[in-house]
């Protein structure tokens, strides 16, 4: 089992997937079915495989696992390296968990060119999970950058009314992020005079470089993550793009900023880390409290739910810098717990948006009356957005909050503001969509979730509740890895507090 | 007489063949026309093929002469070494894959004479010299050559008056380009009683000492007359009309060989006989790169013909290209090279879509034309799309790694502000890369293209779209040669 190339498996099955699908031909309908049924299988498929990591996870070790390594670019020693730890390893499976589900979700909504839409989601798929493994600066940028294709062509093509301008602002927003941190990696590989992460993250670079380096690292992340005053593309993008579009958007691109801080910001640039700790903490709080402001005026669902995403990915900023265990794992837990509600939630409104073809809240109102089922599982994800204890989005914001304190009491007070709020905006939500009285002709004939749906939405509530009630199965995953990156900051806040930067 | 000094002709011995076989086509199709319209399509197919077949025995040639140390003759005006033999290859395939496309649209405009080939065979030919050259006289030679049969197929398109201006303009450009590199020559002449780039490396060398005033001028003149051939800002004025008028084929020639070796001159030239100046011309090679970069990517923006558009973006392309002259390291010309390769590839595998953009008989060249392109013709869509996404620089496309290589080295060489401006004029070129994937992916279809257009153009987007896709799989081969082709700027 250990000598089993897991992880390239994992990484190149959807490849797989998409040479089948190329070869399907004939009649457009059955093009269509068989696509479906083969991006389905494939994807199942390497969620399969990729339990294998779960299973085969040794949680004590703070190292890397699963390692693979072959020569890339001898010339340069780049070298195609993979393996996952426990900040990643979850990343890896948050991928595989949603790809079927968003397959399964676009299976009706998706009537035009079904084949190309599946190919995209599962060439997609194989840069998510290759972000997370890369273990070689450039094999990382390589998976980091290549989702732009997938997803530009997914919110063109797919796309609502607005979708070419938004398409275009999301491609253009993070493309000029990512050019930036292009140059930093390479300031780093031939500073350090290697490209391999593991080897890097021991690396002490000159604290004058950090700053720079830290910078162009931060102009990535921060438009991935995204941080205000640079998310505006998110809700532009969320809006335009079809449901599954958004679901992997929010539920594992964002993600890609949170663990670039966690893997690259914190562990290789320490120094610059804390220098740029308060800059972090007031972007994170003027966002967590300016984003819920604006969600609760949204009169679009998916537009609310979007800025709602930013205020939650600011408590991933938060945990991470407050650079204690508890922070981190925060911050972690937040993102996964994060990634599984937000997607619940687009799907949720793809859902009615299936039905009725509107996101505006004021079509609906009193929808409980039709469809009871629908609105509990609503009910669950939109308290788990909350953060009601019980639900995974509770541990995620609760770790946050007791690592913010212990860092910054006054970050911990502001950022907890933004629970109130969030707490604010989705039962308004809520409110609106779900109670009062059924009086829209148009709503008359809504039809409660279909099989299909349940199935949809089976697992995310499964993994809502499991990461709610015991959170230890994933905390325990990444409790060593956590452990040696917070020594690590530990060292470097020591550092930075005994000799301020600038007299270096 | 036993001592008549015959210089040795091996190393030289592609470039005999080839012109050997260009004088013979030229004869064959001389001789052979008469029998009005059909026999001169007739001899024009023929004289096509054979023409294929003699860039393929050149380019046999080249890997037979190749030995593993440097070949001057002819007095030290030519030089084969591993640089030359580097660029003589992919010079070669551009020109085979140039004219392997080119047929069906000359016979589609009822322009399908012999002489196309010929003048093809020509240019190459003065490319080869360009590229082999080690002394200004030998240079000059070479561009002459190459640029004058350049501007004949620049109008070859004779009844159309777009085609003719662009014929005109380039010439007239180019004549202007050829006096200012004269000129320099002349000075540098006057300054260092040579013109062989050996002595003067040498004179130059000698104390470490400020060169005199003259030679510098003379180095800007000649620098100015190579950058008008590279087209780089502010010598590009004539690209966009010149791509836009002259017959599409020939643009995508233009866009790659010619290209490709004058790039190739002008590293030879700056790094050997100017390679102690390097203080002197960089600061002019950064300049022309950072506007050529920023100039490329603002000016593409609003155009609406395609072929305009690919202009401004090959000018953009050579910016980023002379990122790696401007470091001035070996690393930096490997970069170059890699670059220049990639790009060649991209750009072939573009303009073969653009020749296949035909609908009803009528070639479109706006880019609105291919409005729904995914839905009418997906394979070519699809093609374009790689191009266009590799050229942006999106891995794992191969355009990304030619932006990798070149970046590495600005960094490693401290030329932090010229990457970084590289790579956001590289966000700004993004948006008009993509609004063309938009028009095919994002708008409703328009009429569908001719299903039988371009038939050899659709291997050639086959073999270059794979290239491009499966770079980043096997990128050894070429890094690798580029690596030794540099080596032999810097004598080691």
């Amino acid at each position: 089992m250990r000598d089993l190339p897991i992880l390239t498996l994992v990484t190149f099955l959807p490849l797989v997937g998409v040479a089948f699908i190329l070869s399907v031909r004939g009649d457009p309908l059955m093009v269509a079915r068989n696509a479906r049924n083969v991006a389905l299988l494939a994807s199942v498929t390497t969620f399969l495989v990729s339990l294998g990591l779960w299973f085969g996870f040794d949680p004590a070790g703070a190292d890397f696992q699963f390692v693979e390594k072959a020569a890339w670019m001898p010339a340069l020693g780049l070298s195609y390296h993979m393996g996952v730890d426990g900040i990643s390893v979850l990343f890896v499976l948050l991928s595989t968990v949603l790809i079927p589900v968003c397959i399964l979700a676009s299976w009706e909504s998706i009537t035009v060119r079904v084949k190309e839409y599946m190919i995209a989601f599962l060439v997609m798929e194989t840069m998510l999970v290759g972000t997370f493994c890369a273990l070689d600066l450039f094999l990382f940028y390589v998976f980091f950058e290549g989702v732009l294709i997938p997803m530009f062509l997914i919110i063109g093509v797919w796309g609502g009314p607005r979708r070419v301008y938004s398409a275009f602002k999301f491609f253009l927003f993070t493309l000029a992020g990512s050019v930036l941190m292009l140059l930093a990696l390479l300031m780093m590989y031939l500073e350090a005079g290697t490209a391999d992460i593991p080897t890097l993250m021991t690396h002490d670079f000159r604290p004058e470089l950090q700053i720079w380096l830290w910078l162009a690292l931060f102009a990535a992340f921060a438009v991935k993550l995204p941080m205000w005053p640079v998310h505006t593309w998110l809700p532009d993008a969320h809006v335009e793009a079809p449901t599954a579009g958004s679901v992997i958007l929010a539920g594992v691109l964002l993600k890609y900023g949170g663990y670039g801080f966690l893997r690259f910001s914190l562990p290789m640039l320490p120094d610059a880390s804390v220098m740029f700790t308060p800059l972090v903490y007031s972007m994170s709080v003027i966002a967590v409290i300016y984003t819920s402001l604006v969600a609760l005026a949204q009169d679009d669902m998916k537009k609310l739910i979007a800025y709602s995403s930013v205020a939650h990915m600011a408590y991933v900023t938060v945990g991470a810098f407050s650079m204690n265990v508890h922070g981190i794992e925060g911050s972690l837990l937040q993102m996964l717990s994060h990634g599984i509600v937000s997607a619940a939630l687009f799907l949720i409104v793809g859902v009615v948006y299936d039905r009725i073809h509107s996101r505006d809240i004021a079509t609906y109102g009193g929808l409980v009356h039709r469809m009871p089922l629908y609105a509990a599982v609503f009910m669950l994800f939109m308290l788990a957005s909350v953060g009601l204890p019980g639900t995974s989005g509770f541990i995620g914001e609760f770790l946050v909050l007791v690592g913010a304190f212990q860092a910054n009491s006054w970050v911990a007070l502001l950022t907890a503001i933004g629970m109130i709020l969030g707490a604010a905006y989705m039962l308004y939500l809520y409110r609106r969509v779900i109670f009062g009285m059924l009086t829209k002709d148009a709503l008359k004939k809504i039809t409660d979730l279909t099989p299909r749906e349940i199935a949809v939405f089976a697992p995310l509530v499964v993994l809502v509740v499991w990461m709610g009630v015991y959170p230890d199965s994933f905390l325990s995953i990444m409790h060593a890895s956590v452990e040696q990156l917070v020594d690590r900051l530990a060292t470097a806040q020591a550092d930075v507090a005994a000799f301020p930067l600038a007299l270096r | 007489m036993a001592d008549v000094n015959l210089p040795d002709l091996t190393p030289a011995m592609p470039e005999i063949l080839l012109a050997v076989a260009a004088m013979g086509l030229l004869m064959l199709g001389a001789f052979t026309r008469d029998g009005g319209e059909a026999a001169a399509l007739r001899v024009s197919r023929q004289v096509a093929m054979l023409g294929l077949v003699a860039l393929g025995v050149t380019l046999a040639a080249v890997l037979m002469v190749a030995t593993p140390s440097a070949a001057v003759t002819f007095e030290g005006m030519f030089i084969l070494d591993d640089f030359a033999i580097f660029m003589k290859l992919f010079v070669l395939v551009g020109a085979a894959l140039s004219l392997f496309m080119a047929q069906s649209y000359l016979e589609l405009h009822r322009i399908a004479r012999f002489e196309f080939t010929v003048l093809l065979l020509l240019a190459t030919l003065g490319m080869l010299l360009m590229v082999s050259a080690n002394d200004f006289l030998g240079l000059y030679l070479g561009l002459e050559m190459q640029s004058l049969a350049l501007y004949v197929i620049a109008a070859f398109h004779r009844d159309d008056v777009r085609s003719n201006e662009a014929g005109l303009k380039y010439f007239v450009l180019g004549a202007l380009a050829s006096g200012l590199l004269l000129y320099g020559t002349s000075l540098i002449y006057g300054y260092t009683g040579t013109t062989s780039f050996a002595a003067i490396a040498d004179t130059l060398h000698g104390d470490g000492a400020l060169p005199p005033a003259g030679v510098i001028v003379g180095l800007v003149f000649v620098m100015a007359g190579l950058a008008f051939k590279i087209s780089a800002v502010p010598f590009h004025m004539w690209t966009p009309d010149v791509y836009e008028g002259a017959p599409t084929p020939v643009t995508a020639f233009f866009s790659v060989t010619p290209k490709l070796a004058a790039i190739g001159l002008l590293l030879r030239v700056m790094l050997e006989p100017f390679g102690s100046l390097f203080g002197q011309w960089q600061q002019i090679v950064i300049f022309i790169s950072v506007a050529s970069m920023v100039l490329g990517a603002f000016a593409a923006i609003s155009q609406t013909n395609i072929k305009r558009l690919m202009a401004y973006s090959s000018i953009g392309h050579v910016g980023y290209a002379l990122i790696g002259l401007a470091v001035g390291t070996r690393e930096g010309v490997t970069a170059v090279l890699i670059y220049m390769v990639i790009y060649i590839v991209m750009n072939l595998g573009a303009f073969a879509c653009i020749l296949c953009m035909r609908r009803r008989g009528q070639m479109l060249v706006n880019i609105s034309d291919l409005a729904g392109l995914s839905k009418t013709s997906p394979a070519i869509a699809l093609g374009l799309a790689i191009f266009m996404f590799s050229m942006v620089g999106i891995p794992p496309l191969a355009g990304f790694f030619g932006k990798l290589y070149i970046f590495l080295a600005a960094i490693k060489g401290g030329l932090f502000t010229l990457a970084i401006i590289g790579v956001l004029s590289s966000v700004v070129a993004a948006y008009y890369y993509l609004r063309i994937v938009k028009v095919m992916y994002f708008d409703e279809a328009a009429e569908p293209i001719d299903r039988d257009a371009g038939r050899e153009a659709k291997w050639v987007i086959l073999g270059t779209a794979l290239l491009v896709l499966i770079f980043f799989l096997i990128p050894g081969p070429l890094v690798s040669s580029a690596s030794t082709a540099a080596a032999a700027l810097f004598g080691s």
